[in-house]
């Protein structure tokens, strides 16, 4: 379905990507927000709690990020889409909602602008080492999507695929930005409301009675109902069946973590999206995402420059993580390096699935600012060699 | 559609509770002499008493042997994470304002896991009608200090007796804002049911405690002795005393129990005060927040 009207801000804008994801949550059909202030994020909600009631909906500020985390998850049980927005000791706190989400199917979407870390740390500073606690955070096994997006526009457009993504595979769904992105002014284009397609809510077309909360018609995803619908249904973050009641044993156990993991994970080719550039003959490829990517593109020009065969690539959903193609890769070249504003955590993954066959540099940068080119450019001589 | 629990009373020998609950799910967890089956018991004879449309009545649970109802009664019911039922209900009731949202949970997932929500939520006078039973402890984990527990109790992380000051819920919650703040024991059952019937009718922040007997852990290892020992000492030192200062009716190990409705007062709630100031603020600019009075479920009549 197309985009409601009433949301998109169509037209050629000139704002920062937070901004940006706030246009796109309300072009993908949100209508709620929890949210509570920190920064690099709260432009996010704040833009949010000036556009919503104009366009039909509600956002409000909780008491902290485990409220705002949850609250959000209401709403979506009561038909909205829902979203909240944080950076690093918030999104530490909404760990239990990730999993809360994930393990109830409730489609959301979680925004992270990443700052320095650990703890308070750099709280107007970038960094991108909150990529492995997207993936693992939440205590348990459980799979989610991320996606990172590297400027303004990207925030607006993967925005609006994150919300598909969480309706079309009932997960929660990370838009990884850093501060750097989050704060970044550039030009956004806002297309019309019948050029966006919506992810509606899979709801079930059965009659109560008929209707099983968790039951799946072999695409692993089930349908949703909502609360006041007359379905009866009883959601719960204990170990369920397809009823959705709690069943606390090894088999039910395996059934429904395998199926949680697995359904996103077949869906590999729809959500794992990444730009590749000049890896046909390249020597040495640089994977990066986010703001490193745009220092890395400088370092790839600087190495063009020199004659040498260096290829991208840009890694836009982190998790899953790209590894048909990273594997694919590694048969060809001679080795990845990966650029990071962490101290090594989306390395490991490719180091993982290069599986020795293409060495791995890892260029480590502790967040506070970014990379210098140079410094990724001694990287990919130094690997070429 | 819509459904009132009076239309499902057939019959005179039906058990006139088993209609509310997933009878599928029965046996319960809950141990022999715990109160909350009777609390649940008085909830049901209030959704029959009071004809609320069932269909919308949703009931939000957090983590503990309370927490288990939202799993047995047959209604839209969520059982959430440790202490966050009231932040999850906030989201359901303020996406779709006609939900009847009641919180349904025990002292130590409201009061100390949940008890920043607890006070925000009465704060904002947000419309949820909260059933807290209170039975002193730590059960489902296995009898530790909760913030509820009296002085001089043993518990298995206080085994040489409590000593740190307890929560009095009807003086913290009425302070924080809420509209209707009531008390009863598993003894009243009558007024229990009564008073979650009255609390239905307000809009705003209800808040009913309800004390509970614990055989298991608090009874046992303080040697009171059993349920029905529960319910002749309530009977006993319990003391009606409607509108009685919140202030005057703390906890103690062996003292009076103050019950009775303590607060009954109006002031306006979260969403008629946020339609209120978007008016305001944004006159014929302001869109409703979502209303969907009219709107057809595509899945069935």
């Amino acid at each position: 379905m197309h985009a409601d009207p009433a949301g998109v801000l169509t037209g050629v804008h000139f704002i920062d990507g937070d901004h940006a994801c706030c246009e796109g949550c309300l072009a993908a059909g949100a209508r709620f927000a929890s949210g509570y202030p920190i920064t690099p994020s709260t432009e996010v909600v704040e833009r949010f709690a000036s556009r919503i009631p104009t366009v039909g909906g509600v956002f409000i500020q909780m008491e902290d990020e485990l409220a705002a985390s949850i609250t959000m998850q209401g709403a979506v049980w009561a038909g909205a889409k829902g979203f909240t927005v944080t950076s690093g000791p918030g999104f530490s706190l909404m760990m239990e909602h990730i999993g809360y989400a994930a393990m109830t199917e409730t489609p959301c979407v979680f925004f992270d602008v990443q700052r320095g870390g650990p703890s308070t740390g750099l709280p107007t500073l970038p960094a991108q080492a909150d990529m492995m606690q997207a993936r693992w955070g939440s205590h348990g096994d459980y799979m989610i999507i991320a996606v990172c997006p590297n400027s303004p526009q990207e925030c607006f457009d993967l925005t609006i695929k994150a919300f598909n993504f969480a309706e079309r595979y009932r997960v929660p769904v990370m838009v990884m930005l850093d501060e750097v992105v989050g704060h970044m002014t550039e030009k956004v284009v806002i297309p019309e409301p019948d050029k966006i397609e919506i992810e509606p809510r899979r709801h079930t077309k059965l009659p109560p009675g008929e209707y099983k909360l968790y039951g799946t018609n072999g695409d692993m995803v089930p349908d949703m109902v909502h609360a006041g619908e007359g379905y009866r249904f009883h959601v719960t973050g204990l170990t369920h069946d397809e009823r959705g009641y709690p069943n606390m044993t090894p088999k039910v156990q395996d059934s429904l973590i395998r199926r949680l993991k697995d359904k996103v994970t077949r869906a590999y080719d729809d959500v794992v999206l990444f730009d590749e550039q000049d890896t046909a003959d390249a020597d040495v490829v640089v994977v990066c995402y986010g703001i490193t990517s745009r220092v890395a593109q400088r370092a790839i020009d600087m190495a063009h420059a020199k004659g040498l065969k260096v290829g991208k690539f840009r890694i836009i959903t982190a998790w899953p993580f790209p590894e048909r193609q990273i594997r694919a890769l590694a048969d060809k070249v001679k080795a990845f390096v990966v650029p990071e504003l962490n101290l090594g955590q989306m390395v490991y993954e490719v180091e993982r699935c290069a599986a020795g066959k293409a060495r791995t540099v890892h260029v480590p940068h502790a967040g506070g600012s970014v990379h210098k080119p140079e410094d990724i450019l001694k990287a990919i001589e130094e690997a070429i060699r | 559609m819509s459904t009132k629990a009076n239309d499902l009373v057939q019959c005179e020998a039906c058990n006139p509770v088993e209609q509310f609950l997933r009878v599928d799910r029965i046996p319960h967890i809950w141990c022999p002499g715990c109160g909350i089956g009777t609390t649940v018991n008085c909830f049901t004879r209030a959704l029959i008493d009071s004809k609320v449309d069932l269909d919308n009545l949703v009931v939000v649970s957090g983590i503990g042997c309370t927490g288990r109802v939202a799993g047995y009664v047959n209604l839209d019911s969520f059982h959430t994470t440790h202490g966050r039922a009231i932040p999850f209900a906030t989201g359901l009731k303020l996406a779709n304002p006609k939900l009847n949202v009641i919180v349904y949970s025990g002292d130590g997932d409201l009061s100390a896991i949940g008890g920043n929500h607890l006070i925000h939520a009465a704060r904002r006078n947000i419309n949820l009608k909260v059933i807290c039973v209170n039975n002193l402890i730590y059960g489902m984990t296995g009898g530790q200090t909760a913030p509820t527990t009296p002085d001089h109790i043993i518990t298995s992380t206080s085994p040489y007796g409590t000593f740190d000051p307890n929560f009095n819920l009807p003086h913290l919650v009425e302070a924080a804002g809420a509209v209707y703040v009531a008390r009863w024991t598993t003894f009243h059952v009558r007024q229990l049911a009564k008073s979650i019937q009255e609390a239905f009718a307000k809009q705003g922040f209800s808040f009913i405690e309800i004390i509970s007997p614990c055989p298991t852990l608090y009874q046992r290892r303080n040697k009171m002795g059993d349920g029905l020992a529960a319910m002749k000492y309530y009977k006993e030192v319990s003391k009606v005393k409607n509108g009685c200062p919140t202030s005057e009716v703390g906890l103690t190990k062996a003292g009076e129990i103050i019950v009775g409705k303590f607060v009954d007062r109006d002031r306006p709630d979260y969403l008629e005060l946020m339609r209120a100031q978007m008016h305001e603020s944004l006159g014929d600019r302001y869109v409703e927040s979502w209303d969907r009075e009219g709107e057809e479920c595509e899945c069935h009549s």
